[in-house]
Parts: C-alpha cells; structure tokens; sequence
C-alpha cells in the first residue's frame, strides 16, 4: 500500500514539470496558433540560467528568487523572439511560423553550449528540502511534495489568472476566437507578446523547478519536446486543465509503465496519444476545431495555373544540367547532389499532403523510414536484389501509410499533425525496440546498391532517374483530376462534398500516394548509404521535410525543389564550421523573415527587377498575388 | 559593381570548393587522415575526444611526422547522423584524399562508417564507438577498433562480480543497443562463473529520458543485492541522486559501467557514488610515466585535464602513425596488412590490433568510486589488459564471419 502511495506521488511531481512547460505551450498556441518547436528550448535556457543563478543566490530565499528570476529572464527572452523573429511572419501561410522557432532552437543550442560549455551540469538541491519523507517503509524526496505543490500553485495561479483577470479573460477568449477580440478593439499584438512572454516563462520555471531532480544538459531541449507536445495534445491545445490532467495521465502511466513492463517507456506515450486522437480528436479537454475559424491568415490561396510549355522546358534543362553532371564534377558533388534529389523527392511527397491537401503531416519520417527499411529488410532475409527492393519499397510504404491514414484522414489541422507523429513514432519504437529484425539502433548494414550500379556516378544516374521520375509524376498528379480534387477538399471540404468528391477518400489516398514516394525516397536513401538506423524514423527528419516544404513556400509547387536544394547545400557548407548551428539558425530565421512566402518569393523580386520573362519559374507561383 | 565581382568570386570559389576542385593543391608533403565525430551532439565527450587528438598530430609532427611527411587532420562533424557521416567520409576521402578515416562516437554512426569501408574498400579506425559488432557480427577487413568494447568492459566487471557473495541482480541500462549490450555480456559471464546467480528485475529507461524516481521504486521493489548500472550522463546524474534519497544503494553491491570515467564522475561532484565498483580511467593517479607526461602535455596545451576521450584521441592518432610507418607508404591495402596485429607504445600501456577480429587490446582501469575534496574519485584501481578480457579465439572465430 505504501509502495503505491510512494508511486503515485512520484508520478503526481514527475507530472509538475512536464505541467509547467506543457502549459506554456498549450497557452502560446491557444493564443498564437504558432507550433513553437523552440518551447523545449526555453525550458532547456531555465535550466541553465537557473543553474547560475543559484551558484550566486545562495540559501533557501536564493533558491527560490532564482526560480523566479529564471522565469522573468526566460519570459524576456521568448518576448525576444516573439518581437523579432514571429511577429513579422503572422501573416504568413498557417504553421510557417515553425520554421522560424526551429531556427531559434539551433541559435539557443549553439548559445547555450558557447555559454555554459559542453559538460552536463548537477543542478543545486533545494535547500530545506535536501531529504526524504518517510511513508510507510517507504522513502520520498521531500523535493517531490515540494513540486507537488508547486504544481497545483501554478494550476491555481494561471485558473485566477484566466477566470478572474481582465487580461485572462481576453486570453481565453483569443483562444476561442482570435478575429473577434480584435474586431472588439483589443489590441492583438499587446496580448500575443503578453501570452509568448508567460508561456516562456512557465517553460523556464519548469526547467528551473526540475534542477534539484536532474540537471542541466544540451539535450535537454529536444528530449522534452516529445513529451510536452503530448500532453498538450491529449489534454486539448489551449487548455490549461487539460495540460494539468495529461501531464497526470502520462506520467502515472509512465512510473508504473516501468514497475509492470519496463520496456515500454519509450512508446507507451505516443500510444496513449494515439488511443485519445482516434476516440477524442480534439484531446480530452480541448474543443472541436470549427471550420474556417482558424485557417490561414494570409489572403485565402489562389489556384495554381496550368503548366506552361515552357515551364516543362525549364525542367528539362535542369534535369539535363544534372544529368551531365558526372561528365566534370567530382565523386563528391555527386553523393552531395544525390542526397540533394533524395531530399527534394522526400520534401515533394509531403508538399503533396501538405500544400496541395492541407494535411500538415508532423510524421512524414513513417513511410521515409518505412520505405528505407522496407528494403533494407527485402535485401537481409529474402536476398532481394536492389532493383526488386526499389520497386517493392514504394508498396510497403504506401501500405504503412494506409494504415496511418486510415485513423488520421478523420483529423484535421494540428491534431492532424499530432496524430501522424504519434504513429511515425509507434513505427520509430518498433524498429528501435524489436531488435531481433531490425537490428535495434544497431540497424540493418550492409545494404549497397547492386554491382551495375555500385559506381558512384552509376548510382547518381540512378537516383536521378528515380527522383526526377517520382518529382515529375507528384507534380503531373497535382493537375489530374485526382489532384483537383484533392485541392478542392483543402478549399472548401462541404462544397467538394457537394460535387460529389469523396473528401476523406481523396484524402486517404493522397495520403497513399504521398507515403509511397516518401518510401521510394527512403529505399533511395538507405542503397545511397548503405546502412539504415532508427534515426531515419525520428521526429527530426520529419522536421527536416517540413522544414525544408515550408522554407521553399508552401504555396507553390517548385517550393520543396527550391526548399531542398538551398536547405541541403546550406546544411552541407555551414556544417564545415564549429558554430554551424548557430550560423543556420540565424540563415533560416533571415530567410523566413525577409521572404515571408517561402523561397520561390525570390521569383517575384526577380520578375520586379528585371522584368517579367526573367524568371520562367515564377510564373508558377504567381496565382499567389 | 564592386560588390557584384565580389559575391562573383565568392560564388565561383563556393562552387568550385563544392566540386572538389578547391583542394587540387594538395600539399606533396603532408598526410591527411579524416576525424569524423559528433561534436555537436555530445560534446562533452567529443571535445575532449579532438583535443588528444590534436595534441597527438602536434607531438608527432614536432619530431619529425611520419614518412618524412607531416601529419594533417581534417575534422568534421556528424551531427549524430550515419548518412550525413558516410556523405562526409565520401568527401573525405574523394576530394580532401586523406589516408583513412577514424573517429566516432555513438555506435550507429560507427557501425554504418564500418560498413562504408568495407563496401568501398576504405581503412577505417573506430576510436570510441563500443558495440561488439562492429569487429564481430559485423566486422570487416577495413575496419578496426581501438577502445575496449561493451564485452570487453561488461566482463571486467562480471569477474569481480562473480568473486561476491551477492546472488540477487538486478540490472537497470538504457534502452537502446549499447545498454542491451551491456546487460547481456554482463549476465553471460557473471552466469558462467556463478551459474547459482539470478537476476531480479531488469530496469530499462529510454536513453537520456529516466524517471529516475520510479526506476529506484521499481528496483528496490524486487529487494535485489546487487545492482548493475549502465545508465550515464544525465541518466546516471538522476539515478545517483533519486537512488541515493531512497536509500537504494545502501548495503548493496552496487556497479557501474563507465561509471569512473571522467566524462560521467565529475559532474556529480560531491554526489558522486561512494563505494561503486566501476571501470573508469583515474587519470590523476596513473604513476606511469608515459601516462605522466601524456596528462602534463595535455594540460599545458588545453588548460583542462584528460578525459577518457582525450586518452582515445590520443592513442588513436599514434596508431594511425605507427600503422603508416610500419606500412611505409599510404596505400590502403598496405596500412590495412599494417594494422593486422600492429603493436605499439601508449601512455595507457601497449596495446596490439588483434590480426584475428581487429580489436585492440587497449584495456580499462576498474577501481571502486569515493569523494574527495568534493569530487568523485577512484581508488583501489587496477588496469586490466584488454586481451584478457575477450572470450576465446574459437568463438571470436564464430562471432565473426568476415574471414579477413
């Protein structure tokens, strides 16, 4: 009995962290509708400022005034951001402001480690409240009562805040509506800055809060980013109670998920989120997402025109320059320009979900991985020769996306994008976890393309016959009448209902469809390097498409080429230096501010200086104007 | 227009440095070796890592390099990637043409890096990566190890383990291969001497992502006499700390892989473990006096003291040396024949690349853990010879199908 008083009250302060950084996020996006990748830095920078503060306020009083002032100083710092990196890009197309908060998770990281250094800091035990508690025969660190505490303090705090305050009760109604409480004359900017400085401080404080239990580290930043999007989700995005009871649910279920099956840490969230989407799309205590109510901010999107003939001839030509390529230029520029294609053909496959059907995929990584060790798995235990694995690949992944999409397709906006994460990462666990077939984080090696093409410039013209192929066929696809359909369900689902278009069907299959070019992508990928791990499933290479859809210009159907090409080059020559994270960081925010539409914006400033037949390609990304 | 011709230039140079033909003038007189780690990802263990290694490419450039030839290297990062490490080592060696490669950290990265070489017929020394396949299951010509693997290490504290009356175990490492590694070898050799040994329970937190307080409960639930650890960095920060509150390490036999290297002991300060039996590297106790001047070199050119890292840099980089000398030339047919079963000096002692599974036979200090004017130390230490640490050559031969 004691022992389960102990476990519930550790799940209970293992849940007071994740609270406080959960509900910050969940207050940002309610408000905001901005998707900060860059929350878990915040509350890796409360870590570390805590830290320091607390080697000079010595004491109990210094303990918790260092608390405090972490979170002042992390509130500043978000406010920092909100100033000049997200508020020129509120107008920008929904979600792109992700892009800029994960240019400021590079710049923290590089700052962090200039800063503090590279060694992993113990953070200072509580003063007062260094020991333990005894219950029953069981032992408690006081700090744990303390967090408890702490916890419901800041529950209590942030209910007055919302239900009795002037300025909570604008809050919670922006949350509701955004459009209407500035129409009633509230200014908007005022109450945004407001909502990203308290949501950043909240993300301080929990990293502050946490010191006497861990430490501060540089990994901090994305380990807690997975957890705290979760429980956002299953608690309902903008709902503080909601942040509180999953943050509860999840941790109980994680202290006695590691008594009753110790390996199923690291999913078992990611499933319980699943589980919630599919019964509760909205998260427990969130509300439907009305329709309209929170579309893209920017003037609605204008039709793609039709593809001119000389367009085409532009492709050609490029296609051409690349293919005689290996006529001058060295083994490297082809490996680098092969993952350069490969790049662009994943990027592509999830611009055709994303740009042209509206489905924000957070998960993309799922038929990426899932083709890649489709393959990889065809070659070690059924000898399959390459040829074979690349056409069967494709299948596999367009299998596994049928799967997701089934649950997914019935979601829309971010709990959309929430639940194709949960399942990327089911499929991440099931290729970590099930080692006896695919290796583990050991991977699957040895994977090499077949002798005919184990040249490099062999396998260059072999990749760029595939990506071409599969870039060409998802743009052919976005003028069929498949594709028609497909933008008409992003446009206006009821009016394509009207018509007689199939919205979850065409959705559903797009969803197909795009998988199974991410998988070919992926089989590309695993015979150009050889070997295939885990880390092809994670949350990163997901961002990495995203990154790269959103930084081209998600408006436009030459924005995952140009997204590709500068992200991979621009990743593959900063990476040359010590501070490459910080100079990226820096590109992509600069980048994302100074062509708010994406990178296919650059055609619009070349047509306006040299006139309009300049720039061919940006004819077709004019329909934005 | 100025501008213009400027940005022109620097386009054109930009470009041509992409297609390789920025590094046309290679300097006749020098030999480049290619270091490819994580510096950004850990770089608490690969800083140190690239500092021994400097310091050792200084050591042997100021007398003389090697063939007449001074030693160059060309370091880059990873960013924790296996496919952005094997684009890296193709630029390596394709457009800066250096020799061989080494490096490496974490094991996956190691391990697609092993299968690079062997697939493109390429030298390449794993410096730190720990996972028995990359010279075993998965072991090839081209590739060599220098660090003692996860068996090596696991069985070193097994044969102590083994001498202890404890007989309930209970293990607790992080879910990913390393740690799955580590409790295996653990158990096999533990078992094999203690066949009345059992193990309780078998704790596996997500890597980097330990809660600690309920691994603790859970742990001290199945009243075990013993604990093996395998957790570290921040893990083993909050393991220490929630285990030491709960009262779980008191009147235990509690172990600790790794658990003595600088990299993990040092910052736990004066909370480090008191009374661990640990494999580390007390670098600061070390009476040797290759090793003595090995650490004074080292932090007078860094203004820090070694690390476990800093010892592998070092030593791989005087393998790579040794390996060119013997070979007499750059050919990598040549270093490769070189590095079967070459044998040389290091400040931790001379270590031999096994000709049978290409391993070396560098080894590991196992002492027990105290606090010292408020730092974790270890005492009561002894180095152990990695060769005795490896199971017999007839498995070797099974464990390892590549013939060569």
């Amino acid at each position: 009995m004691d022992f389960f008083v102990v476990q519930i009250l550790t799940g209970l302060a293992n849940a007071a962290a994740l609270f406080l950084v959960a509900s910050g996020l969940s207050i940002i996006f309610g408000v905001t509708r901005v998707v900060n990748f860059s929350h878990g830095s915040f509350y890796m920078l409360g870590a570390y400022i805590a830290y320091s503060l607390m080697t000079v306020l010595p004491g109990f009083i210094g303990f918790w005034a260092s608390i405090l002032l972490t979170g002042v100083a992390v509130g500043l710092i978000g406010l920092i951001v909100e100033l000049g990196v997200l508020r020129p890009i509120y107008k920008s197309p929904e979600l792109f402001q992700l892009v800029a908060t994960f240019g400021v998770i590079l710049v923290i990281q590089d700052l962090t480690l200039l800063i503090w250094g590279p060694d992993d800091l113990i953070g200072k035990r509580s003063p007062g409240f260094e020991g333990v508690v005894k219950i029953g025969d069981q032992l408690l660190p006081a700090y744990d009562l303390v967090l408890i505490f702490l916890s419901f303090l800041v529950l209590g705090g942030l209910w007055y805040l919302f239900n009795k305050t002037r300025a909570g009760i604008l809050v919670r109604a922006a949350t509701q509506d955004r459009e209407m409480v500035g129409a009633l004359g509230v200014n908007q900017s005022w109450l945004f800055s407001g909502v990203f400085f308290l949501g950043s401080a909240l993300a301080g404080i929990g990293g502050a809060a946490q010191l006497p239990k861990g430490g501060a580290d540089l990994l901090m930043d994305f380990n807690i980013l997975a957890p705290v999007f979760v429980v956002v989700v299953i608690g309902g995005m903008g709902s503080i109670p909601g942040a509180f009871v999953a943050a509860l649910i999840i941790s109980e279920l994680n202290v006695f998920g590691v008594q009753l099956l110790p390996q199923s840490t690291l999913v078992l969230m990611f499933v319980v989120m699943a589980v919630v989407l599919i019964f509760r799309p909205w998260g427990l205590f969130g509300r439907p997402e009305i329709v309209g109510s929170h579309g893209s901010q920017g003037p609605p999107e204008a039709p793609l025109r039709a593809f001119s003939g000389r367009l085409w001839l532009v492709l050609a030509a490029c296609a051409l320059a690349l293919a005689v390529v290996p006529l001058f230029g060295g083994n490297f520029l082809q490996v680098l320009l092969a993952d350069v294609i490969i790049a662009c053909l994943f990027a592509t496959s999830l611009h055709f979900i994303l740009g042209l059907g509206g489905l924000v995929s957070f998960g993309h990584a799922a038929t990426f991985g899932g083709g890649a060790y489709a393959a990889a798995l065809m070659v070690q235990y059924a000898e399959t020769p390459m040829e074979l694995a690349l056409l069967l690949a494709p299948l596999a992944a367009g299998l596994l996306a049928l799967v997701i999409g089934w649950f997914c397709v019935r979601l829309s906006g971010v709990y959309f994008a929430m639940l194709t994460l949960a399942f990327a990462q089911v499929v991440w666990s099931i290729a970590f976890q099930w080692s006896e077939v695919t290796g583990g984080d050991d991977g699957i090696l040895g994977i090499w393309p077949s002798a005919w093409a184990s040249s490099t410039t062999a396998y260059y013209y072999l990749v760029l016959a595939l990506g071409i192929g599969g870039i060409t066929t998802l743009l052919f696809m976005a003028y069929t009448p498949f594709g028609y359909a497909l933008r008409g369900s992003r446009d206006s689902a009821l009016r394509s209902e009207a018509i007689g278009i199939n919205v979850r069907l065409v959705q559903w299959s797009a969803f197909i469809f795009a998988g199974m070019m991410s998988g070919l992508s992926g089989a590309l990928f695993v015979f150009a390097k050889g070997s295939i791990f885990p880390t092809e499933l994670e949350i990163a290479r997901s961002f990495d498409a995203l990154i790269i859809v959103f930084l081209g210009g998600v408006q436009s159907l030459f924005g995952p080429l140009a997204g590709g090409v500068v992200f991979t080059l621009l990743q593959d020559w900063l990476s040359r230096f010590e501070y490459w994270r910080l100079c990226l960081g820096l590109m992509i925010i600069a980048i994302v501010i100074l062509l708010p539409n994406g990178l296919v914006g650059v055609g619009h400033w070349v047509r306006g200086r040299f006139g309009r037949n300049a720039d061919p390609l940006s004819d077709a990304e004019e329909e934005a104007a | 227009m100025y501008r213009k011709v400027i940005g022109l230039t620097a386009a054109v140079a930009m470009a041509a440095n992409v297609m390789g033909m920025g590094t046309a003038a290679v300097a006749a007189d020098t030999i480049k070796i290619g270091d490819i780690n994580s510096y950004k990802r850990l770089p608490g263990h690969t800083i140190p890592y690239k500092n021994g290694a400097v310091l050792a490419i200084e050591t042997i450039n100021a007398s003389g390099g090697v063939l007449g030839k001074q030693l160059e290297l060309v370091s880059r990062d990873d960013q924790g990637k296996p496919g952005e490490a094997i684009k890296i080592a193709e630029e390596l060696f394709t457009s800066d043409e250096v020799a061989m490669i080494s490096g490496s950290l974490f094991s996956h990265v190691g391990l697609a890096l092993a299968s690079y070489a062997g697939q493109k017929k390429r030298l390449y020394l794993a410096a730190e990566p720990l996972a028995d396949a990359l010279v075993w299951g998965k072991g090839n010509r081209y590739t060599f190890r220098l660090r003692p693997s996860t068996y090596m290490q696991a069985a070193m504290l097994a044969e102590i383990a083994a001498k202890n009356p404890a007989k309930r175990w209970a293990t607790i490492a992080p879910n990913y291969a390393y740690g799955k590694d580590a409790v295996a070898a653990f158990k096999k050799v533990l078992m094999e001497k203690r066949p009345d040994v059992e193990f309780v329970t078998e704790q596996w937190p997500g890597l980097f992502k330990i809660d600690a307080g309920a691994e603790v409960q859970a742990i001290e639930a199945a009243k075990p006499d013993a604990v093996y650890n395998v957790t570290f960095g921040g893990d083993l920060a909050k393991f220490v700390r929630e285990g030491a509150l709960r009262g779980l390490f008191k009147d235990r036999l509690i172990m600790g892989l790794l658990t003595g290297e600088p990299e993990y002991l040092d910052p736990l300060k004066d909370e480090a473990p008191e009374g661990w039996v640990v494999t580390g590297y007390p670098w600061y106790d070390i009476e040797d006096s290759a090793h003595k001047s090995f650490v004074e070199a080292y932090e007078k050119r860094w203004e820090d003291y070694p690390r476990i890292g800093s010892l592998v840099g070092y030593n791989t980089m005087l393998s790579i040396a040794a390996a060119i000398k013997k070979a007499g030339s750059t050919d990598t047919e040549a270093l490769v024949d070189a590095m079967k079963g070459l044998s040389l000096d290091t400040p931790s002692g001379s270590v031999t690349y096994r000709a049978i599974d290409h391993q070396s036979t560098m080894g590991a200090w196992v002492g027990t853990t105290t606090v010292k004017d408020g730092k974790g130390m270890m005492v009561d230490w002894a180095y152990k010879e990695g060769a005795n640490y490896l199971p017999s050559d007839a498995e070797v031969k099974k464990l390892r199908p590549a013939t060569d």
